[in-house]
């Protein structure tokens, strides 16, 4: 076969075919953009999550002076004594689910929260008595938090036993509600663009048909006269996925580096770096590639006889 | 070259079968006419010699092959041992005349060198030397036709399978396009022409097959158009 002849054929039938071709090349690009950018998505909600759940799993918070003057049911005999906490630690330790314990005092607990709440009205009034101490506990397996807080609960001047994965899980319940409606945009994007092939494919048969006609009279293989197409389909698809890659890139740089520039606004966030886009691209065109030229395939043993 | 044994041929929605039962034998080198009123099953015989169709009943024997039993990606193979001429010329009107018969190489993977040899020495044994660079649609209807012919034959096949190549074309210059066939059949090509130019028939004096509904009804070497008693 030779290729230059294969080459110009396609050619023609890309440009013969121009709105249809631009279409496909449209809806692939979309699609495989939002599946790019799901697949990033849930790469993002993992960073976050192996991020967060490293800093921290429970937190046992002590009765402080405040809380037992204002009174705070589980504080009712007054402010943690050093006994209790010594006796939570002790406990803590021989615990096999925990596997480190770190504790943070009122000093430190204000330090932390004047460096995420800085210079408000809020963070002004409050003073570091009024802040708690307690214990930060890393647990082996974090879905273990009922054992720790079972335990611990409502223990004479502890106050209260905190999992903190459960705020981070609502926030990921709402990335993973957006990844399925990436998904399912995604899929529906797919069918339109599968469609759109075969609709290309059956239109640009149908006009070739003479063409095809003489290459089977003359004993052209099925795949020679198949090939042109099937090739459209993928140079189609394939630019269609060199699109949905530079908006990956483009929508990673202008939401996380500059644009909306998350990265600035929301610094305690780990944002996916390069290489997680990066790796995507090459999945993306491959996808983009084969899908195609498979739909191509399937719809010319209908609307092609060989 | 061609056997039928006992073939018939029925499309399904039809109740009348296309072909009935037909056996016939053409050798090699041999030049045959198959005439019939339309609907007679002219048709459907061409179109089970190119494999187009597949026989219903009975055995298609084509270059030594038995046709039911070639597997389908063989069948482009099977092809290209034979040449086609149609009617309506069936050329490809954006592409020259040289180039409309190199397709017929180049599809099938020929080198090209070979086919810039290929191509002139054909258009010259049909007469068209010089007018490689003219576009199908210059060209009168016998010379379309001649062009067809040539791509039929420029892969040298062993049977040419004409189905009215004269039905568009006016006497004389039908009798131009029998004279090629002729010289093409004299090169050792089979040649299977269906018609309806009693003409020609008669004047050329070759076997003929006669379809009616579907049956072989004549079968006479050295034969004219209609019935002799």
């Amino acid at each position: 076969m030779r290729a230059q002849f294969v080459l110009s054929e396609i050619g023609v039938g890309l440009r013969r075919n121009l709105t249809m071709t631009f279409a496909v090349i449209v809806s692939v690009a979309l699609s495989l953009a939002l599946f790019g950018g799901a697949l990033l998505m849930r790469d993002q909600a993992s960073e976050m999550k192996s991020f967060w759940y490293d800093k921290v799993n429970i937190s046992i918070y002590f009765c402080n002076k405040n809380d037992a003057e204002t009174g705070v049911p589980q504080c009712g005999k007054g402010a943690v004594t050093a006994d209790q906490k010594k006796q939570v630690e002790t406990d803590l330790k021989k615990m096999d689910v925990v596997e480190s314990v770190f504790y943070e005092d009122a000093d430190q607990a204000f330090k932390h929260y004047k460096e995420q709440f800085g210079d408000t009205a809020m963070a002004n009034v409050i003073t570091p008595d009024q802040m708690q101490e307690s214990f930060r506990v890393k647990l082996k397996d974090p879905q273990k938090y009922k054992v720790v807080a079972t335990a611990f609960a409502g223990r004479d001047g502890v106050q209260s036993v905190e999992d903190q994965r459960s705020i981070l899980d609502q926030l990921f319940e709402l990335m993973d509600g957006m990844n399925i409606a990436a998904l399912f945009l995604m899929g529906l994007m797919l069918v339109i663009a599968l469609m759109l092939i075969v609709n290309t494919v059956r239109v640009s048969a149908f006009s070739r048909r003479r063409e095809t006609g003489i290459m089977r009279l003359v004993g052209a293989s099925s795949f020679y006269i198949q090939a042109p197409f099937i090739m459209e389909a993928a140079v189609a698809g394939l630019i269609g996925g060199a699109f949905a890659c530079v908006l990956l890139v483009v929508g990673r740089y202008f939401l996380i580096d500059h644009g909306l520039a998350l990265a600035d606004k929301m610094e305690l966030v780990q944002f996916i770096g390069w290489d997680a886009v990066l790796t995507k691209l090459p999945l993306v065109l491959a996808i983009s590639l084969l899908m195609p030229a498979l739909a191509a395939f399937f719809a010319l043993r209908k609307y092609l006889k060989v | 070259m061609i056997r039928f044994d006992n073939v018939s041929k029925s499309y399904p929605k039809q109740n009348r079968p296309a072909l009935r039962d037909v056996s016939l034998e053409v050798e090699k080198g041999e030049f045959v006419f198959l005439v019939g009123s339309s609907g007679s099953g002219k048709s459907t015989f061409l179109r089970l010699l190119l494999r187009e169709e597949r026989a219903s009943q009975g055995q298609v024997h084509v270059l030594g092959k038995d046709l039911a039993r070639l597997s389908n990606w063989k069948v482009p193979q099977m092809r290209r041992q034979l040449g086609c001429v149609f009617q309506d010329f069936r050329l490809l009107p954006n592409k020259t005349v040289a180039e409309n018969v190199a397709f017929a190489q180049e599809v099938i993977g020929k080198p090209r060198g070979e086919i810039r040899k290929a191509v002139p020495q054909v258009l010259d044994l049909v007469g068209l030397g010089g007018k490689e660079d003219r576009m199908p649609g210059e060209l009168s209807g016998g010379e379309q036709q001649r062009v067809a012919i040539a791509r039929a034959f420029v892969n040298r096949p062993m049977l040419l399978i004409a189905d009215e190549p004269t039905g568009n074309l006016d006497p004389q210059t039908s009798v131009g396009i029998m004279k090629l066939l002729d010289r093409i059949n004299r090169t050792g090509t089979t040649v299977v022409m269906a018609t309806h130019d009693q003409q020609i028939v008669d004047q050329m004096r070759k076997r003929v097959i006669e379809l009616e509904k579907g049956r072989l009804v004549r079968d006479q070497s050295r034969g004219v158009y209609g019935y002799q008693h």
